[in-house]
């Protein structure tokens, strides 16, 4: 026994910085991160160049002489088709069909979900079946269907209308989202606020809201980015005047007349990208913060 | 009438004909107790058995497919959980997560819309009795496991009600603790004296806190008695099983002639506590009610030791009985080698005999 060596291996195991392993995460990483970033800084760099710069043709050259000119015309000077204002139309429109489809389609769609998940009324598998069988069906079926829908509500047109089609086609897949989340808190909690004399709404507002805000923030973002990305709805349910940022965008930068500012361009979509990309930056660190707020523990 | 007005007053709790079905599957067949003011009542059963069903039907939870519940004589078949009069303490705690130790207690005083200075002079006294006072402004993640379950029988305790039901509030935590608190709970009711409906799979904490054992399988009850008398008279063989540990031992023989035979042997039924008819028959004995043979009593039953586990105060000893299975409990410590021969002695006043096809005992 007295005689083992009592030399080998001791304490944590030693890394190699550069193993082959961390070589080809880090690589990847840093490849595909470079893939999206490239563009970017393409657009960003290209937006600042005056036009007689850019017809150079060297798209990764900073500007020599830099101008904010392209980013005051894609807002307030470029022409979208009817009018000349530039994209300040759009973003406004966008704001009040985005803000309100969120708001709606949470609120719903959260309730939807606390209902199916924790009371378990007649018909709610059937509902619930209904409602998935919804989020199945591509959207561009109920396209048509739907435009004689809001033309009989006399909503066809109007942002109501288009804030109701962003409400109805965010519900399948919210209340899944929801419904999921709520299914995992447990089931006691929820019997507790009962016998303590808590009805339908209270245990909503009161035990399953403050629970819930990780899935209310990815509900959120996902919201957000689905309804102020989209550009066939903003076409099809709304007139010129109200029509979405993404529209706008996409009439400037196909104008076929006059001379391709591609500057202007570029300030546009950098400008249509900025919303999603700020609740990405904002409400990530939120998440994050509210993951660690909502764990309940044993 | 008189017996009515009689009875509802001492009677707390009342089931009547419960039964309860998800779909296709009836979880509870008509179950009926009657349970009165003060008593402790402990809900026993294997997993499965319908035991926080049946406290869920009590607490308002579920709704019940047929029968009734009264509780302090009121019907509360059909009332909310609020206005039942109960409080109730979960297996999980159950705590709000988000609210401090003092909020968790306050909430359901507040929903009840409790004038300010009652809810804090209630909260005070609870907290006083769990000794939870010192962290009443703590977060519940912020306690352990026991300082946990002492807060969720505070929010209980609080709400000043008749009635208490726990389904299983020990059963999260370890053995020490469970002992501890087990002693408390019992202490809790002392002071208190209501009423407590207690589930548990535990059957110690059945046998220690209980006046009465509701013993269920499959949704039925199958003996509701003391916890002496489901010890000592079980009523047929499945609660005879489930009662002790290591479990009772079973011979399967015939009764004639006022003895009890198996494997040509003979033991005198004098002493046994029933009039058994003639008959075959299934003795049922406890480890703990079988000693070695004096030479006083029976002819020699033989079996041979195969293992024996020392538990310190006592030790288990684990035999073959004609090639069956029998434990056998003593204080005796003195080590048998594996293959030794005993000679076992009955104590027949304390065994019981079972009808084999019916399984009720005789
Ligand atoms: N919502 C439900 N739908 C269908 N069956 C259920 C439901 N809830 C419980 N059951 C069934 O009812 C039976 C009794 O369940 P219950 O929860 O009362 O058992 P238990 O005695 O408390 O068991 P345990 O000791 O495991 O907690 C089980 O067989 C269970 O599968
Ligand atoms: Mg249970």
């Amino acid at each position: 026994m007295a005689d083992i060596a009592f030399d080998g291996p001791r304490g944590p195991k030693p890394r190699r910085r550069l193993s082959g392993r961390n070589i080809m995460i880090y690589g990847t990483l840093i490849v595909v991160a470079l893939y999206y970033l490239v563009p970017l800084y393409v657009m960003v760099m290209t937006s600042l160049k005056g036009l007689p710069e850019i017809r150079l043709g060297n798209i990764f050259s900073p500007p020599v002489e830099a101008t904010f000119q392209p980013w005051v015309k894609a807002w307030a000077e470029a022409c979208t088709g009817l009018n000349c204002d530039g994209l300040q139309r759009g973003f406004w429109n966008s704001v009040r069909i985005t803000v309100p489809s969120v708001l709606l389609s949470i609120l719903i769609a959260s309730i939807n979900g606390y209902a199916l998940a924790n009371w378990k009324f007649k018909g709610a598998e059937f509902f619930f079946a209904v409602l998935m069988i919804g989020a199945f069906i591509p959207y561009q079926v109920m396209i048509y269907p739907m435009v004689i829908l809001l033309r009989e509500l006399g909503l066809y047109g109007s942002l109501t209308g288009l804030v109701l089609v962003h409400t109805v086609f965010g519900m399948p897949i919210l209340t899944l989202l929801f419904r999921n989340y709520f299914a995992t808190l447990p089931d006691e909690l929820f019997k507790a606020a009962r016998v303590d004399g808590t009805g339908f709404w209270g245990i909503y507002f009161r035990i399953m809201l403050p629970l819930s805000l990780p899935i209310f923030v990815v509900a959120v973002i996902l919201q957000v980015t689905g309804i102020w990305n989209d550009f066939l709805f903003g076409v099809v349910y709304t007139k010129p005047e109200y029509y979405p940022m993404t529209v706008q965008l996409n009439n400037i930068v196909n104008t076929t007349t006059g001379v391709r500012e591609y500057n202007v361009n570029m300030a546009a979509t950098i400008l249509t990208g900025l919303v999603p990309l700020l609740i990405y930056f904002v409400s990530g660190r939120l998440f994050v913060r509210g993951i660690a707020a909502g764990a309940v523990k044993g | 009438m008189m017996d009515q007005t009689q009875s509802a007053t001492e009677t707390s709790l009342s089931i009547k004909g419960l039964q309860l079905s998800f779909g296709a599957v009836q979880v509870l067949k008509d179950v009926n107790m009657d349970i009165r003011q003060g008593e402790f009542i402990v809900l026993l059963g294997g997993s499965g058995s319908g035991k926080s069903t049946i406290l869920n039907c009590i607490a308002g939870l579920l709704d019940v497919s047929d029968g009734q519940i009264f509780i302090n004589g009121r019907n509360v078949t059909w009332d909310e959980p609020k206005d039942r009069g109960i409080g109730m303490v979960f297996q999980s705690y159950a705590l709000y997560p988000q609210m401090s130790v003092r909020g968790n207690l306050a909430f359901g005083l507040k929903n009840a819309r409790l004038p300010r200075d009652e809810i804090a002079k209630r909260i005070g006294r609870a907290a006083g009795i769990l000794q939870i006072e010192d962290y009443l402004d703590r977060k519940p993640a912020a306690l352990s496991g026991g300082q946990r379950q002492r807060v969720a029988i505070g929010r209980a305790l609080v709400r000043d009600v008749d009635l208490f039901l726990f389904d299983e509030p020990l059963s999260n935590l370890d053995a020490k603790l469970r002992a501890e608190l087990r002693v408390e709970i019992k202490r809790l009711h002392e002071t208190l004296g209501n009423t407590m409906v207690y589930v548990t799979h535990d059957q110690i904490e059945a046998m220690t806190l209980a006046d009465r054992i509701a013993l269920l399988r499959d949704g039925v009850i199958q003996q509701f008695a003391s916890p002496e008398e489901i010890y000592r008279k079980p009523v047929n063989l499945y609660v005879a099983g489930f009662i002790g540990s290591p479990s009772m031992n079973f011979i399967s023989g015939e009764i004639a002639g006022g003895q009890f035979r198996f494997n040509g042997r003979a033991i005198n039924l004098d002493r046994y506590d029933g009039a058994p008819r003639d008959g075959v028959a299934i003795l049922g004995i406890r480890p703990e009610h079988t000693d070695f043979d004096t030479g006083s009593s029976e002819a020699g039953i033989e079996a041979i030791v195969e293992l024996q586990e020392h538990m310190g105060a006592e030790s288990i000893i684990y035999l073959r009985l004609d090639g069956q299975r029998f434990a056998l409990r003593t204080p005796d410590d003195t080590h048998y080698p594996e293959g030794t021969r005993l000679s076992l002695s009955f104590d027949i006043a304390r065994a019981s005999l079972f009808d084999p096809q019916s399984e009720l005992r005789l």
